[in-house]
């Protein structure tokens, strides 16, 4: 099927707007200029028409530079996210109907799979004829599941440019993201589409090393989960930066973590974006303040329709995913074309919030509890850095409440500080939250884990 | 500091956090008198896992949870030995 009308991504890369734009990844960078009349799949390209791809690569570079040169060539291309685990594979392919491997890893890696074509993903580019037939191509992006094979979830140009308006001037990117993932593609299309640039983060790198280079390349726009933020503000070279606006995504932005943004970059817009893999981008909230407004959730009003049903948000726009891939892939829209996103709010005042996650509820003797509500109520303690709220057995109860806390300070220290502490955060969050809410126990430790996708890990629940 | 007033202390603790007042506390208080709820004593037996190391409710399926104060404090006495 040709479409000679389908929206390239290439075209966002040609003439004069192309004009110094690059992407920069930790071992160099590449002008978008070059890439317009250019490969980096050594002029294979043409190999690759109507194929589906299985695009994984060791290097985000390499990827970016392949997701160019694929759209409007392949037929479908599976985005790898970098720990995808291999005995996942296999699955993957079948349901993807892959036929072709773009990669930059040994193909003995793919021997198993049984495809013959395999093409190698670089981060150089030579001279090459651009293609000269269009067509529409799906991306396929996988579900960050906690358990199982991930889910392939179905999207393209047009579901995931949507929700990006253009800007004036040229933004120079930065994330903590790795584009590999719905929240870091987000911002690779908002660099390629929004006229801007990409700064990639490259996995074990440094957190000040990363700022380093950030700066170094002029970011005027940074984005990544609120967990991404907390540890970057732990990091002295949080102040070598100066970014025009940094965002929020992948993770519920308490109160705190605004402030705390707010407070390090006084004269910068701060906002914070609700999006899914699923749900695409819903809407950002730019007033400082966490929650959304009531006046988001309706139907018609704008381009994304929002509705709250059982306590989740609902979602239907033309930035959600079309559909899960795959045999037995379960629905993904309700009949009226709404994606449950499964994440709980509560209305307080005129201001939606997010509580929590409709799976992950903690019974204390038939009361819910939502981690996430008691986290951001210990994160008010000027003294904590972040928390993590699971729940623990309880003889009496079924469960109580536990939380990991970890402090901003290391100057406290000593039996007397920690205890006076803990009492603290007790009070406080008696304050704003119900009793069977309150920490049971609070353990202080040193971190708190974060996954590959920048979102705390909530494993471990017992 | 003796199981006892580990035990006596951790009530006091959880009843000034969660604002209960408390019974005058002997031997034979009814627990359920003391003035705390069922909430107040999961966190106890939380608490006084972390502190002496052992649940004995969890521990073993046919403890029945004692009656007095003094029978609570003999299980966790028990429990230690």
């Amino acid at each position: 099927m040709l479409h000679a009308d389908t929206p390239q991504l290439r075209r966002y890369l040609q003439g004069p707007q192309s004009e110094g734009r690059f992407f920069q990844g930790l071992n160099g960078s590449v002008a978008f200029a070059d890439l317009a009349g250019g490969t980096s799949l050594g002029g294979r390209l043409s190999e690759l028409v109507g194929t589906s791809v299985l695009l994984s690569t060791r290097d985000q570079l390499a990827t970016a530079l392949a997701l160019i040169e694929l759209d409007g060539v392949a037929r479908r291309i599976v985005v790898c996210p970098p720990d995808l685990a291999a005995s996942h594979v296999p699955e993957i392919a079948a349901n993807a109907e892959i036929d072709a491997i773009v990669s930059d890893r040994d193909p003995a890696d793919f021997a198993t799979l049984g495809i013959l074509l395999h093409v190698g993903a670089t981060c150089v580019v030579e001279p090459a004829a651009p293609p000269t037939s269009s067509r529409h191509t799906t991306w396929l992006l996988l579900t960050s599941g906690t358990t199982g094979a991930p889910k392939l979830v179905s999207h393209d140009v047009a579901s995931l440019s949507a929700p990006i308006k253009p800007t004036a001037q040229a933004p120079v990117w930065g994330t903590f993201y790795d584009i590999r993932r719905y929240g870091g593609l987000q911002i690779f299309f908002r660099a390629v589409v929004g006229g801007g640039s990409l700064i990639l983060s490259s996995a074990g790198e440094p957190v000040a090393d990363h700022l380093q280079r950030l700066a170094a390349h002029g970011v005027t726009h940074l984005s990544g989960t609120p967990s991404h933020w907390r540890r970057a503000l732990m990091s002295p070279a949080i102040r070598v930066i100066a970014p025009g606006y940094v965002r929020l995504s992948g993770e519920i932005a308490d109160q705190a973590i605004l402030d705390n943004l707010r407070a390090v970059f006084p004269h910068v817009g701060v906002g914070h974006a609700y999006a899914s893999t699923e749900a695409g981008v819903a809407f950002e909230v730019n007033d400082g303040r966490a929650g959304f407004p009531a006046s988001f959730v309706g139907v018609g009003q704008g381009d994304v329709d929002v509705k709250i049903e059982d306590g989740s948000l609902r979602l239907r726009s033309a930035r959600t995913a079309s559909r899960y891939v795959g045999r037995d892939a379960p629905a993904l829209l309700d009949p009226d074309g709404f994606v449950d996103t499964g994440d709980m709010v509560e209305l307080r005042g005129d201001r939606y919030h997010f509580v929590g996650r409709k799976g992950g509820i903690i019974n204390v003797g038939g009361q819910k509890v939502h981690p996430e509500e008691v986290e951001a109520a210990i994160n008010r303690h000027p003294a904590v850095w972040g928390s993590l709220v699971r729940a623990r057995k309880s003889p009496i109860t079924g469960a109580i409440v536990a939380a990991d806390v970890v402090l901003k300070d290391a100057s406290i220290h000593g039996d007397d500080m920690v205890a006076r502490t803990e009492r603290e955060i007790i009070e406080l969050c008696r304050r704003h939250v119900a009793p069977h809410k309150v920490p049971a126990v609070i353990r202080f430790v040193s971190s708190l884990n974060v996954s590959d996708s920048g979102k705390l890990l909530r494993h471990g629940r017992s | 500091m003796s199981i006892k007033l580990t035990v006596l202390s951790e009530i006091e603790q959880i009843a000034e956090q969660h604002q209960k007042t408390l019974a005058p506390l002997t031997d034979d208080s009814i627990l359920m008198n003391t003035g705390l709820d069922s909430l107040c004593f999961a966190v106890l037996v939380a608490r006084l896992e972390d502190r002496l190391g052992v649940d004995p409710f969890s521990a073993s399926d046919d403890i029945s949870f004692p009656v007095t104060l003094g029978d609570f404090v003999r299980v966790y006495e028990n429990a230690a030995r």
